[in-house]
């Protein structure tokens, strides 16, 4: 066991966990921040998606020995009135079926377009084929994030 | 207790307080009593409680208003992507004429004294409640009405309710639900013959698109699945389950989990043994721990010897082969018409072919997962689960209380496709619980979900078709072996039963003179349960293909053959050709009330060869494949379009549906099923398989067990909804049969390879 400050959501938070404990279950179980998911715990599914000074990461396979100072965003951190243009995208378009998957598709979409504001079709099949949806919301999480690059994603 | 948990548990406790005593499927009748609080309620058996002093009216189990006009609906069905928390619910909405925007809607425990059925499954939530939901709607303004009327001294006749408001047709006099409820909580209430429901051009919310109420909750994180469902003092449980099938615990050794910082205790559970059954949980060892890393690191180092038992020697493609070796031969003859023999003696072209489908596992994007607290003699469940009240029960008898003493409440489900309908995982939690004194939450994860799940069974099907002198398909010969279902329970089931047969192979439509459908023998080695449409899949996948493949033997388009052959518009029936003693259940529904069309069905064909543009030249390597598909009482029919490059990888560029599921309530959640289905079915079509190999899955985590991913996923699904008033059918699991043979016959055509067995290995 040792103890870790680390920076999430803006904020600085101090922990004691073991050197391994992966992110995901520093988030979940530590700090009580559920709209990360857990699905495999082997980066093969993407659920667990946050970001790590901006760029998406699986958390369940992210050690919190790893994280240092960088910043972690988590969905709660996304925006403060959960108005981001993704999340306002995925509003639009209903994207969600259960929903569990989605937190972590978002947080993918958003790194895409940070680093690619106008993806291409194979872009955006690159940046999110590790992100699984068993209910088949792929269709319509393309469209959001073509939706989202356009800028018009705002709600009716 | 206080509870640290998300949005449904406070909302858990306010139902509980209000709402009691309605009756399974005559809820209406029987109605419910509104007690608590401000709210002093009304009882439909007495149809008065005048004199009290009431600030709510309650019509049912499912809706009350308060005195400030707000509108709360209860949602009773699990929610597990299907949208059924919010297409129910509008139906209620839009017969009552409240204003949506401000209905507020939750979420009902396991009861179904309250709430009538709430097994969310078989794709009829729908089905089962559209009609009730709309009368309890309508029951509600119909008592406003007559409060208002009274009130404002004006004929009923010139009253009407819209957005939250009762209104006056003639001037512009108007009022909040609010102004009424009271009063009317005090009036009789009118028999359900005698309301009036809204005419079909009336509806403002049935038959359109309404976004799911939980959306914005779901791209903020705040959504509450099973797995975000918390306590004060909860410990996290992490199960290390025999790898086997009915094997057993014989020693552990728990010294080096118990050194891991943070693991509390180790419990084992005793298990099902064999049968495996539904009622008790798989042979294992707990660690319970103060979080989940620390569990999972616990499980990690046990030490368990285990008693495998007999499954322990299974292997899974053994098992196959013997089956395609007995599946040519005579079996136990199920459905009967004609002489299917005298059709293949004098047949000009026989063919025939054994199809082959693998085990699957739902692996639901949420692992299974549930909380629970023993206190007092009595237990409390938060969890994604399709079955409440199965589990609740099931949880009463497995740790030895009353039912009574058992509360289950439902979380959001992470995807569930059949598999949360079992308690296993429910049951976990509650023995640990006990066990432990301290609230416990059991956490599967991805490798205990691949390998202890209740597996679509594996299927081996063997067909044959005839083509007689005239170039008639004059005779249809099907011969099916899967594990039952019924085998988890009682392992003396070794055929389908005719609940299985049912799904797409008893029900084979086509006007073939000789009709014969035989069974035979497979034993199950694993828990065998249900699958998103379940033997639909293999069943239509063996049928809509070889239909395919005869269509082409007899020069035919197979569009244009399943016209012919679906014959002129009327009902069909089956059962009467079902023998030794077998029916034909129409998913439990009367047939004459929900019957077996062939205008229905030739409708959505003729729809989709229209909207697909079936027939137009398409390059080379490329193909379009054609199934129709009727299940759970939904008509589809399906066409796909493909890409086939040099390298054989398949690009699914479009995928077009038509369905008739009589009225389409909430046309968007349609639509998403569709959408959904098409890329659920593409991963068993293309990737999915479960293997076992000495008892033991061989897959454990996504990268054995792979499902696709959005670069495969097809590129456009277009979904055409028939306009129709018909009772409504549920559309769950109807778009999954149709896909797999659809893009085989498509694959077929840019390739010239057919394909027997899933997946297709391409």
């Amino acid at each position: 066991m040792a103890t870790y400050t680390i920076q999430v959501n803006g904020k600085s938070q101090t922990v004691e966990a073991m050197e391994d404990m992966p992110l995901l279950w520093v988030i979940r179980d530590l700090l009580n921040l559920p709209g990360t998911k857990f699905g495999c715990g082997k980066a093969l599914c993407g659920a667990c998606t946050v970001h790590v000074n901006g760029n998406p990461v699986r958390s369940c396979s992210y050690p919190i020995s790893a994280v240092g100072t960088a910043s972690i965003t988590t969905i709660e951190g996304l925006s403060e009135q959960g108005n981001h243009p993704v999340q306002e995208a995925w509003e639009k378009l209903v994207v969600p079926q259960c929903g569990y998957c989605q937190t972590g598709q978002i947080m993918t979409a958003v790194a895409l377009l940070k680093q690619k504001p106008n993806p291409t079709d194979q872009e955006i099949d690159q940046a999110m084929q590790g992100n699984l949806c068993r209910c088949g919301t792929y269709n319509r999480i393309k469209a959001a994030i073509q939706l989202a690059a356009s800028g018009k994603p705002a709600l009716p | 207790m206080k509870k640290t948990a998300p949005f449904y548990t406070s909302n858990i406790e306010e139902v509980e307080s209000k709402i009691f005593n309605a009756s399974r499927r005559d809820f209406l009748k029987l109605g419910s009593i509104l007690s608590g609080g401000l709210i002093l309620g009304v009882s439909f058996w007495s149809c008065d409680s005048a004199g009290k002093k009431t600030g709510t009216l309650s019509t049912t189990a499912y809706l009350s208003i308060s005195d400030t006009g707000e509108v709360t609906i209860v949602a009773h069905r699990s929610e597990m992507g299907q949208g059924i928390r919010t297409s129910l619910p509008l139906v209620v909405a839009d017969e009552l004429g409240a204003d949506w925007s401000t209905v507020k809607i939750i979420q009902a425990e396991g009861d179904e004294n309250k709430y009538g059925n709430q097994n969310t499954d078989g794709s009829f939530s729908i089905r089962m409640f559209y009609k009730p939901m709309r009368e309890a709607g309508a029951l509600a303004k119909a008592m406003l009405l007559q409060a208002a009327a009274k009130a404002w001294g004006l004929p009923i006749e010139e009253l009407d309710t819209e957005n939250g408001q009762v209104i006056h047709k003639g001037s512009d006099k108007k009022a909040g639900f609010g102004e009424f409820a009271g009063a009317a909580s005090g009036l009789a209430v009118p028999k359900v013959e005698s309301l009036q429901l809204k005419a079909d051009n009336q509806f403002k919310l049935i038959g359109k698109d309404t976004p799911i109420i939980d959306l914005h909750d779901i791209v903020t994180g705040k959504a509450g699945f099973g797995s975000d469902a918390r306590l004060e003092g909860m410990k996290i449980a992490v199960i290390k389950h025999c790898p086997v099938t009915g094997g057993t615990v014989k020693s552990v050794n728990d010294t080096k989990a118990k050194a891991i910082p943070g693991v509390l205790q180790v419990i084992t559970i005793k298990g099902a043994g064999l049968p495996a059954t539904l009622s008790k949980p798989i042979a294992g060892v707990a660690v319970i721990a103060e979080n989940t890393w620390a569990a999972i690191k616990g499980r990690e180092a046990l030490e368990v010897e285990w008693d495998l038992g007999p499954n322990a020697t299974y292997n899974s493609d053994e098992h196959i082969e013997a089956l395609k070796k007995e599946i040519t031969k005579e079996g136990t003859l199920r459905r009967n018409r004609g002489d299917f023999k005298a059709a293949r003696t004098g047949a000009k072209k026989v063919i025939e072919h054994t199809y082959v489908a693998p085990y699957l596992a739902h692996a639901t994007l949420e692992p299974p997962c549930a909380l629970a607290v023993v206190k007092d003699g009595s237990c409390e469940i938060w969890a994604p689960t399709q079955n409440p009240q199965g589990a609740r029960d099931a949880v009463a008898a497995y740790i030895g209380l009353g039912a009574d003493k058992v509360k289950v409440n439902i979380t959001l489900l992470g995807g569930a496709f059949g598999r949360k309908s079992k308690p296993d995982f429910i049951l976990e939690a509650a023995y640990l619980a006990k066990e432990s004194g301290l609230p416990i939450r059991v956490q599967w994860t991805r490798e205990d979900d691949i390998q202890h799940d209740y597996y679509h069974a594996m299927s081996v099907q063997h067909l044959v078709a005839t083509i007689d002198e005239n170039n008639q398909l004059s005779g249809w010969n099907h011969h099916i072996a899967n594990p039952s279902i019924g085998a988890t329970e009682n392992p003396a089931a070794l055929q389908p039963d005719d609940g299985e047969l049912m799904l797409g192979a008893s029900d084979y439509p086509y006007n073939v003179p000789a009709i014969r459908i035989e069974t035979h023998d497979a034993k199950a080695h694993l828990r065998i349960g249900w699958l998103r449409s379940v033997r639909n899949i293999p069943q239509a996948f063996a049928i809509c293909t070889m239909m395919d493949e005869v269509a082409e033997a007899r020069g035919k388009d197979p569009i244009e053959q399943a016209l012919e052959l679906l014959g002129e518009d009327r009902n069909i029936t089956f059962a009467e050709e079902m023998v030794n003693g077998g029916g034909y259940p129409n998913y439990g529904e009367d047939i004459a009330q929900y019957p077996w069309n062939t205008g229905r069905m030739k409708a959505v064909i003729e729809r989709v060869r229209k909207e697909s543009g079936w027939g137009k030249q398409l390059p080379k390597g490329t193909g379009m494949g054609f199934a129709a598909h009727k299940s759970f009482l939904t008509y589809v029919a399906c066409v796909v379009e493909v890409q086939v490059d040099a390298a054989k990888k398949v690009t699914i560029n479009k995928v077009h549906y038509a369905v008739d599921c009589g009225l389409a309530v909430n046309t968007d959640r349609v639509k998403s099923q569709f959408e959904g289905g098409a890329q659920f079915s593409t991963s068993l079509a293309m990737k999915s398989a479960i293997t076992v190999k000495n008892g033991i899955v061989e897959q454990t985590n996504f990268d054995g067990y792979q499902l696709i991913r959005m670069p495969e996923s097809p590129k456009e699904i277009h979904v055409y909804i028939m306009e129709r008033n018909d009772k409504p059918t549920g559309v769950g699991e109807p778009p999954v049969p149709p896909y797999a043979p659809a893009l085989a016959n498509a694959i077929y055509k840019a390739t010239g390879k057919r394909l027997y067995q899933m997946p297709f290995g391409m």
